[in-house]
C-alpha cells in the first residue's frame, strides 16, 4: 500500500548488536534526553497568581447590568428566557412602585430572576436577544460548589456590583467584554 | 557479674528459647522467623567470643541468604498449620530415635566440659578476619581447596540446569 | 564490673546515633520533596510548590496526611507480623548508617569526637549484612498482609534481592582486593591519599550502582511494588503511617546506599585535588561533611534521574540481567583484579 505520507518508519527486526546488547548507548542518550529537558520553559501557569488571558470572544457567567446611574436595566420582557435553548432563565415580573425610580430604569422589572447554572451552556443567545443591554457573559467562571441547589443563581447573585457605590468593583465585573456595548 | 555474663546469659536464653519456639510453632512461617532469632544470638555469641567476622558471615549467610529461600519456598507453597499432613507412626518412631540418638551424643559432650569454666569470652583472636584468612590459607589449605571445588560444582550444575531451561523456552 | 564503662563515649556516641537517625530521617523526608520536584522538572511541570515557600513543607503535610489516615489491618492477616513488617523494614534503613564515616576528627571542648558511629573491623561487611536483612521487612509484611498480589511482591523481591546481592557482593570483592580492608574509615582515608577507588574500579562501580538500584526497589527494578501490575505489591494492604514507613524505608534506603557509594568508590568524606591537612582540624572536618553531602546529593539526583528515564525492566529481564550478565561480569572483575595485583604487587 502507498504511504499517504513519508512519516511511516519500517519496524527494526534485526537482532541487536553486541553495543545494542550492553543497553548503556541507549541508556545515556535517554538520560541525555530527560536531563535537556530541565532547561525547557514549562507550560504551566502558576493558576490563582496568574490567569490565562481570555479571548474578546469569551463567554463566561451571565451579569445583570444597571446603567450608569446604578439602575437596574432588566424590565422583565421574557425574550432571554425565551431565547435561551436549555431554558435555563426563569422570571417574575413586577411593577415599579413610586418612589423606586432610583431601583429600576423603567416602569416594569423582574422581581425573580434565575439562571440554573447547571443547565446553561454559556451560548451567549441571552444576551443577543435582550433589547434593554441588561444581561451579558462575563469574563469568569462559574464557581463550584458542593450543592446542586447552589447553582441556581438568584438575582442577588448575578447582579452587577452599584457603579456609584462601588465603582471599582463595578469596572471590574463590567470587563472588556461591555466595552463594544454602547450603553444607552 | 559482669556485664558480659548478662549479656551471654540474654543471648544463650534467647538462642533456646526461640529455638523451642521454632520446633514448636504449627506454621512453618513462623518457625522460619523463630530460625532466624536463633541465628541472631548466635551471631550475638561470635561477636562475645571477638570473631564479628563469623558473626557478620553467619548472618549474611544463614539469615540473609539461607532463610530469605526457605521462607521463600515456604511462601511460595503456601504451607500453613492447616495444610500440615499427620506423619504416620512409622516415620514419628524414626523421627523419635533419630533425635534421641543426637540427643545422646550432646548430652555426652556437654557431661565432658570443665564446669569450673562455663563460659568462655574473648577467646582470643582466631575469628578475626586477618587471623582466619591465615589459617586457611595456611593450616588448612587442603580442605579449604576441596571445598571450593565441591562449591564449583554446584555452580556449574546450576548452570546446566539454566542453560536447560533456556533450550526448553526455544523449542 | 557494671561501673566500668566510660560514661563520657556512650553519652558521644549516643548523641552521634541521635543525630545521624534524625538526619538520614530528615535528609529521606526531604528526598521525597526532592523525588516529586525532579520528576516534575525532567516533565516540564513545576511540582509541588503550594505548602510553604517553594512547597518546601510538603513532606510534612504528606507525614501529617498519612498519621491521620485511617488505619486498616486486614481480617485474616497474622497481625503481629502485620506490623512487624514496615517496622523492620524501617529499622534495617535506619540501622546502616552506624559504620559509616560521616567526616574526620572534630575537637569539641578539648575532646576529640569521631564522627563515626562504630569503627568496626569488619565496616562493609556490616552494611551488606543489614541490607541483606531489609528484604524481610517486605517479606514479612506481604506475607502477613494475606493476599495474592501482596504475596506475589514479596516473592519477587525476595528473589531479586537475592540474585542482585550475590553481584554486589562480587563486586565488592575486588574493592576489597584493592583497599586490602574492610573498615570504612580506612577506605577513605586511602583515598584521600591516593586515587578514588572509581578510578581503579570503573566497571565494579558500574556494577555496584546497578546492584544499588535492585536493592533498594528502584526503578528500572520496581517489580516488587509495579503498579500496572501488582496494585501495589507488597504494600497493597497497608493503609496509614505503617504504609508511610515502607514508602519511607525505600527513601532512607536509597540515602543509605548513596552514602555507602560515595564512601566506597568517591572517597567519602575527601574534598577532591584539596590537601585536607592544611586546615584546622575542626574546619577541615566540616568541609568533608559537605563534601560527602554534595556528592551524596549527586548520587540521589542520579537515582531520581534514573527512575524517570528508564522503564521498568520485565521479570526475566531482571533475572537475566542479574544471573547472565552481571554476575559473570563481577566475576571478570575479581579475576582481572586479582591478576593485576598479582602482576604489579611480585
Amino acid at each position: 500500500m502507498q504511504a499517504l505520507t513519508n512519516k511511516a518508519k519500517q519496524v527494526d527486526r534485526a537482532p541487536m548488536s553486541f553495543i545494542e546488547k550492553m543497553y548503556l548507548p541507549a541508556i545515556i542518550k535517554g538520560m541525555s534526553i530527560t536531563f535537556s529537558h530541565i532547561f525547557k520553559k514549562k507550560p504551566t501557569i502558576n493558576y490563582p497568581e496568574k490567569t490565562r488571558p481570555f479571548s474578546p470572544v469569551f463567554r463566561g457567567m451571565q451579569i445583570l447590568n444597571r446603567d450608569a446611574e446604578g439602575r437596574e436595566n432588566c424590565t422583565a420582557c421574557g425574550l432571554c428566557a425565551v431565547a435561551c435553548p436549555a431554558e435555563a432563565i426563569t422570571m417574575e415580573a413586577a411593577e415599579r412602585q413610586a418612589g423606586e425610580e432610583n431601583l429600576y430604569r423603567e416602569e416594569k422589572y423582574a422581581a425573580k430572576y434565575e439562571i440554573n447554572m447547571l443547565r446553561c451552556i454559556f451560548c451567549g443567545l441571552c444576551e443577543e436577544a435582550c433589547p434593554k443591554d441588561a444581561i451579558y457573559l462575563s469574563e469568569t467562571f462559574t464557581p463550584a460548589d458542593y450543592q446542586r441547589k447552589q447553582f441556581i443563581y438568584s438575582k442577588n447573585d448575578l447582579l452587577i456590583p452599584h457603579p456609584q457605590e462601588n465603582p471599582e468593583a463595578y469596572k471590574k465585573a463590567l470587563g472588556n467584554r461591555a466595552n463594544k456595548i454602547t450603553v444607552n | 557479674m559482669s556485664i558480659i555474663q548478662i549479656i551471654f546469659l540474654l543471648l544463650s536464653v534467647m538462642a533456646v528459647g526461640s529455638a523451642l519456639m521454632m520446633i514448636t510453632s504449627k506454621n512453618p512461617v513462623n518457625s522460619v522467623l523463630w530460625l532466624i532469632v536463633v541465628f541472631f544470638a548466635i551471631s550475638g555469641h561470635y561477636i562475645l567470643l571477638n570473631a564479628q567476622f563469623l558473626a557478620i558471615v553467619n548472618i549474611i549467610v544463614y539469615a540473609g541468604a539461607i532463610m530469605v529461600l526457605f521462607l521463600f519456598v515456604v511462601m511460595l507453597m503456601n504451607l500453613n498449620a492447616e495444610t500440615e499432613p499427620i506423619k504416620n507412626r512409622r516415620l514419628q518412631l524414626i523421627g523419635v530415635t533419630s533425635g534421641g540418638a543426637l540427643m545422646l551424643i550432646i548430652i555426652s559432650a556437654v557431661s565432658k566440659i570443665d564446669v569450673e569454666q562455663l563460659v568462655q569470652i574473648n577467646a582470643g583472636d582466631s575469628g578475626l578476619i586477618k587471623v582466619l584468612g591465615m589459617n586457611l590459607f595456611k593450616n588448612y589449605v587442603l580442605p579449604f581447596e576441596i571445598s571450593s571445588v565441591l562449591f564449583l560444582s554446584a555452580m556449574i550444575g546450576a548452570v546446566v540446569i539454566g542453560k536447560k531451561e533456556e533450550i526448553d523456552i526455544k523449542k | 564490673m557494671l561501673l566500668a564503662i566510660d560514661f563520657a563515649l556512650l553519652l558521644e556516641k549516643l548523641i552521634l546515633v541521635v543525630v545521624v537517625v534524625f538526619a538520614s530521617l530528615g535528609i529521606a523526608m526531604y528526598t521525597t520533596f526532592a523525588e516529586r520536584k525532579v520528576a516534575a522538572i525532567l516533565q516540564d511541570r513545576r511540582g509541588p510548590n503550594r505548602a510553604g515557600p517553594f512547597g518546601l513543607l510538603q513532606p510534612l503535610a504528606d507525614g501529617m496526611k498519612l498519621f491521620f489516615k485511617e488505619e486498616i489491618i486486614p481480617n485474616f492477616s497474622s497481625k503481629f507480623l502485620f506490623v512487624m513488617g514496615p517496622a523492620l523494614a524501617m529499622l534495617t534503613a535506619c540501622m546502616t548508617s552506624a559504620v559509616i564515616p560521616w567526616g574526620d576528627k572534630i575537637d569539641f571542648f578539648g575532646r576529640t569526637v569521631d564522627l563515626q558511629i562504630a569503627d568496626v573491623n569488619i565496616g562493609i561487611l556490616y552494611v551488606f549484612g543489614v541490607v541483606s536483612l531489609g528484604v524481610y521487612g517486605i517479606m514479612i509484611g506481604s506475607w502477613a498482609s494475606n493476599n495474592k498480589f501482596s504475596l506475589m511482591g514479596g516473592l519477587r523481591a525476595a528473589s531479586q534481592i537475592i540474585s542482585y546481592e550475590l553481584a554486589m557482593g562480587i563486586s565488592l570483592i575486588a574493592l576489597l582486593m584493592i583497599t586490602g580492608t574492610l573498615s570504612l574509615k580506612e577506605m577513605v582515608v586511602q583515598q584521600q591519599h591516593g586515587y578514588w577507588n572509581v578510578v581503579l574500579q570503573p566497571l565494579g562501580f558500574l556494577i555496584f550502582l546497578v546492584c544499588a538500584f535492585a536493592e533498594c526497589n528502584r526503578t528500572p527494578f520496581d517489580l516488587p511494588e509495579a503498579e500496572n501490575e501488582l496494585i501495589g505489591g507488597y504494600h497493597t494492604e497497608y493503609s496509614s503511617m505503617k504504609l508511610g514507613f515502607y514508602l519511607f524505608s525505600e527513601y532512607i534506603n536509597m540515602f543509605v546506599s548513596s552514602v555507602v557509594m560515595a564512601t566506597l568508590f568517591f572517597g567519602g568524606y575527601d574534598i577532591p585535588f584539596f590537601d585536607e591537612s592544611v586546615l584546622s582540624p575542626n574546619l577541615a572536618a566540616i568541609l568533608g561533611i559537605v563534601a560527602l553531602m554534595t556528592k551524596v546529593i549527586a548520587f540521589i539526583f542520579l537515582f531520581m534521574w534514573v527512575r524517570w528515564t528508564i522503564p521498568r525492566f520485565r521479570y526475566d529481564q531482571l533475572m537475566h540481567l542479574g544471573w547472565r550478565i552481571l554476575i559473570p561480569l563481577a566475576l571478570f572483575n575479581m579475576l582481572a583484579t586479582g591478576g593485576v595485583i598479582l602482576f604489579f604487587n611480585k
